[in-house]
């Protein structure tokens, strides 16, 4: 027991000794500190890209919504239902109601051009025709200026996230979509989720203007999250209709499946071979801190300090180093990143999207594990040579 | 020359600090080139469109068909030299995870629209043969390991299925090279005629045309006349240069550009630091010695000389290795071709790429060079004693 204590108190007094004496070097610290600091920030910042496209296409997917597309379609785009497949779909059991009837909103899904604000370059806009009641079943639709569209009338309501990010979507204004004109008549958000970036109109106009006579997906509201399986099999087996019935929470998580891996295959690639540039640094440093420090360690095994005590006590210093570098990066990338608002083209989709980009918890955590992994590795060769060194000769050495 | 030997033995004094530096510069040059080869995939669309080559499509959004009549016309239209048109189809293999870009066209007017597209004699021949018959590019071939002669079931989640079929069936008859580097090699072409025999639905339509015309000069003018023609029809147009609808797509993803050039910035002031550090504690223990040096006659702007040279070795050393190793890499293709399909290295930026290499090594080097020559004999000479 006491021997144990005494190893504690070895590495404890070594390695306050070394961490008291990095102000003298804070040159070659601070080297190590901040390239450890570059390669947190960049993943942080990259992965913040796919964390905040991730949140935005999921934040949305309550679980007691379901999503109907033809089967066999992987996007409402692809897909297609008949007037009388949603027709049917609105009398399924499991349907939640309300005082109007059933809260089902058979949907239409096209894609408009209209020139981002940023570059005046032509982008993919998602335009929906929805039904009376899309509004309530999502559940956080809320006007922010303006107000709903009228039924049966050309007008279109924006997302606040199209409203930013494209020309030509501010209340008042008309817009001369191929043969119709539209009139913006109101802005609204939808919790942050990927609504915020599509336009709404009354499902009813759509469909002529777009000569189209069916939808192209139904939403509607279960009972409860449990109504699912109950409204799932009574649509697949129904024989009028060839339908996929899922969840709008699995139905999103599946549309950002590409972009995302995409995002965090390169983002994890360019920090990786970065952590490996940084690596090398911090290898750098701590064997000159060690080289330095030649004749100190000699003295310190020459009075009895064992070897690991000399290992782990400078890998506390590197690893301090490394946190402290880590936390700098992580703490700079959420000041610059956390809530930086941009729009991608979701290939999935084959439409834009808004999101803001989101530093998260568990993206800092995973950044300052990184930091410290850096940090042991670091630390760890230049250690090792600390505790072999030749006590006699490194007594000698100036 | 002679000092060479010198810089080069100092370089040696510990080499696994030099070997290190040395590392660690490699790894930003390596990706510089890798960063470079992301750009271009997004963005070289672009520069490798023709300048001869219009793309028509419609108006409200490229996803709305156009009426295949429309080719016709527009071959009519004064300064057009040739139409083809293409469709998306989006084609996909067995699994959804294995998407591909597949385009129902006509074979002969798109190999002589898109001279890039290099398919041997035999094989176009083949391919106006069979009507089921596929080209598919090189990436892609290998992609799926394919061989000319297989016979290949694609699903398309817009189109559904083939009328009497349960998914589409194509024979491989080509394998297409592109005639360009960085000419995309991942897409599947196959006929139009069999594709709206088959299909069930939006029989008659295409997706775009691509025209060549005549006179690069006179692409604005003929844009318009095209755009003219077909002006209040249910199906009106949007012309433009390919090379402008390119670049609009690229945009779409969002500013590529200053995303790779806010992560190279990291990068390098990353590695600046690490490899400017090292120069100064280089030049720092050797206090001693570059007094000796003055001592013996050697004029301050020598000796700064030689620390410059020293520090733009190691960065010569580094960065060449850095951005050789990247384009070895480049060359044997893209290491995520599902993802990114075109996988190049522009020469252009390999130029860029030196001159950062010596740029680094100027700017590693100066402070420490210039500390070096400034020393006074007699205190460098007392320094360490």
């Amino acid at each position: 027991m006491t021997g144990i204590l005494h190893w504690i108190n070895q590495v404890a007094s070594v390695a306050y000794f070394n961490l008291c004496t990095i102000p003298a070097r804070i040159g070659a610290a601070m080297t190590a500190g901040v390239g450890i600091a570059g390669v947190v920030a960049v993943l942080v910042g990259v992965l913040a890209i796919s964390a905040g496209f991730r949140r935005t296409m999921t934040i949305a997917g309550v679980p007691d919504v379901a999503v109907v597309l033809r089967a066999g379609a992987d996007s409402e785009m692809t897909s297609g239902l008949s007037r009388d497949e949603a027709r049917l779909l609105h009398d399924m059991p499991g349907v939640a109601r309300d005082a109007q009837g059933p809260l089902v909103s058979a949907e239409l899904f096209v894609v408009i051009d209209l020139p981002k604000r940023t570059t005046g370059t032509d982008a993919n806009v998602p335009m929906r025709g929805v039904e009376a009641p899309a509004f309530d079943l999502r559940g956080n639709v809320k006007m922010v200026s303006g107000r709903r569209f009228e039924s049966g009338k050309n007008e279109i309501i924006a997302g606040v996230g199209a409203a930013r990010e494209f020309a030509g979507l501010d209340v008042g204004q008309s817009l001369k979509i191929g043969q119709n004109t539209w009139k913006v008549v109101g802005i609204f958000s939808a919790g942050g989720g990927v609504a915020e970036s599509e336009i709404w109109t009354d499902a009813g106009v759509l469909q002529p203007a777009y000569q189209r006579d069916g939808y192209q997906s139904v939403y509607a509201k279960l009972v409860s999250p449990e109504s699912f399986q109950e409204f799932k099999d009574a649509a697949t087996s129904n024989p009028q209709l060839t339908a996929k019935v899922m969840r709008l929470s699995e139905f999103y998580a599946d549309q950002s499946t590409f972009l995302t891996e995409f995002i965090n295959t390169i983002g994890i690639g360019i920090a990786a071979l970065m952590a490996l540039g940084a690596l090398f640094g911090a290898l750098n440093t701590m064997y000159s801190a060690v080289a330095g420090r030649t004749r100190e360690i000699a003295t310190l095994r020459a009075l009895g300090f064992g070897a690991s005590p000399v290992v782990l006590s400078v890998l506390v210093e590197s690893v301090v180093v490394a946190l402290a570098g880590g936390l700098i990066g992580a703490l700079g990338a959420y000041l610059v990143f956390d809530g930086y608002r941009a729009a991608t083209f979701n290939f999935q989709t084959f439409t834009q999207v808004t999101f803001a980009f989101a530093v998260t918890p568990e993206l800092l955590g995973q950044a300052i594990l990184w930091a410290i992994g850096l940090g042991l590795i670091g630390g760890l060769f230049p250690a090792i040579r600390a505790a072999r060194l030749p006590i006699a000769s490194g007594l000698r050495e100036s | 020359m002679k000092y060479l030997g010198l810089v080069w033995s100092n370089l040696g004094r510990k080499k696994l600090r030099t070997a290190l530096t040395v590392l660690s510069i490699m790894v930003a040059f390596l990706l510089f080139g890798f960063l470079s080869a992301i750009k271009e995939a997004f963005l070289g669309g672009a520069t490798l469109a023709g300048a001869d080559r219009l793309i028509v499509r419609h108006k409200v959004s490229l996803i709305q068909p156009l009426p295949v009549s429309y080719e016709q016309r527009i071959a009519n239209i004064p300064g057009v030299d040739g139409v083809v048109h293409m469709t998306w189809f989006g084609g996909i293999y067995k699994d959804p995870k294995n998407y591909i870009g597949t385009f129902p066209t006509e074979p002969e007017k798109l190999l002589n629209i898109y001279p890039e597209i290099l398919i041997p004699a035999e094989q176009k021949a083949a391919w106006l043969r069979t009507r089921n018959g596929a080209v598919a590019g090189r990436v892609l071939m290998n992609r799926f390991k394919w061989k000319i002669g297989d016979h290949v079931p694609l699903t398309s989640p817009i189109w559904g299925e083939p009328a009497g079929q349960p998914s589409w069936n194509f024979e491989i008859v080509g394998i297409y090279d592109g005639a360009k580097k960085g000419t995309d090699t991942s897409g599947f072409y196959f006929r139009w005629d069999y594709f709206d025999e088959a299909r069930q639905k939006g029989k008659g339509t295409v997706g775009w045309y691509g025209v060549r015309i005549k006179d690069p000069a006179q692409a604005a003018q003929i844009a318009k006349r095209i755009d003219d023609e077909f002006a209040n029809s249910p199906y009106e147009t949007k012309a433009e240069a390919e090379g402008a609808f390119a670049a609009g797509f690229a945009k779409q993803f969002g500013d590529i550009g200053t995303i790779m050039m806010a992560v190279m910035s990291a990068v390098f002031f990353t590695i600046l630091l690490v490899a400017g550090n090292t120069m100064g504690q280089a030049v720092r223990e050797r206090t001693e010695e570059f007094g000796v040096l003055k001592a013996l006659g050697y004029p301050n702007g020598l000796v700064l000389a030689l620390v410059l040279l020293e520090s733009c070795m190691i960065a010569a050393v580094g960065g060449f290795l850095g951005l050789g190793l990247a384009w070895l890499i480049s060359l044997a293709g893209s290491p995520i071709p599902a993802m990114l399909p075109v996988f190049y290295i522009p020469v252009r930026d390999l130029w860029i790429g030196a001159g950062v290499v010596l740029a680094l090594g100027v700017v590693c080097g100066t402070v420490p060079a210039w500390q070096a020559s400034r020393m006074r004999i007699a205190e460098a000479l007392r320094r360490n004693a």
